[in-house]
């Protein structure tokens, strides 16, 4: 059973909160005591996908979340935004897939960085991203 | 309005990537790099990125294009410094920066690129 700890919610609306949201992520995984491989893969995954709530739905918020589960230690992710939607998820979490000018490594990249990933999506309505990254994982 | 600095040195255009960048400034120094090696006419490009935590498919994208605008303007880029979990992390990605060269520290770079702009002198020597 998962036990969330710790809850924050942040607001993304400009470029400049990207920043800022990595450093409160990087704060959380040191409270942690994560190592830094696992910490600069969360981050990194945690970028690629505030970088989409911008590009693509032009603001949103992450709510950070640190669990526990049995003896293990962990950082959830919870990516939310009101835009237009994935038409096509699975298409979209193909490796060079990207209806923007980009390289499309975001959402599959993402989803190889940490140890568990889910997307919702519907048109029109908007898009939740969820990751998990263990302390150990 | 906040900037990366630029430095010449000899042949080289020398950059430190001190702080994590936003969009707009990754943008800025691209521009501005590309700028400087036309104004300077500079042969190579040393970007050090031992400061950055993080480099994420975006920024990855920016360093490719820096290194691909500076071909084609006839100057090599090599980006040095970087820290072991950001490779780790950028090859699960699936960036592999294909096309930059890269180096351990500063001074493994300036010498690389020294070899790289002194090769085409030498190939003609053995022509001759």
């Amino acid at each position: 059973m998962i036990v969330v700890l710790n809850k924050e919610s942040i607001p993304i609306d400009k470029e400049q909160d990207v920043v800022l949201f990595r450093n409160r992520v990087k704060e959380y995984t040191i409270k942690i005591g994560m190592g830094v491989v696992n910490q600069t893969k969360l981050i990194t995954a945690a970028s690629e996908l505030v970088r989409n709530i911008l590009k693509y739905a032009g603001k949103g918020t992450v709510l950070i979340e640190i669990i526990s589960s049995g003896r293990q230690n962990g950082i959830r992710l919870v990516f939310s935004d009101k835009g237009p939607g994935i038409s096509d998820v699975p298409l979209a979490m193909k490796d060079g897939f990207s209806t923007g000018k980009s390289l499309g490594l975001g959402l599959p990249g993402a989803r190889r960085l940490v140890n568990e990933f889910d997307i919702k999506s519907t048109v029109g309505k908007g898009t939740t991203v969820t990751i998990l990254k263990w302390k150990n994982g | 309005m906040d900037k990366i600095p630029i430095l010449r040195f000899g042949h080289f255009l020398l950059v430190t990537i001190q702080v994590d960048l936003y969009d707009r400034l990754a943008l800025n120094l691209e521009s501005d790099l590309i700028q400087m090696v036309s104004k300077t006419q500079a042969r190579g490009v040393l970007i050090d990125i031992s400061a950055l935590s993080i480099v994420d498919s975006f920024m990855g994208r920016i360093i490719g294009n820096i290194a691909g605008m500076s071909k084609i303007m006839d100057a090599q880029t090599v980006v040095v410094g970087m820290q072991p979990a950001v490779a780790i992390t950028l090859i699960e990605l699936g960036l592999e920066l294909k096309g930059v060269y890269t180096a351990l520290n500063v001074e493994k770079g300036m010498s690389l690129l020294q070899s790289k702009i002194s090769l085409p002198d030498e190939d003609l020597d053995n022509i001759e």
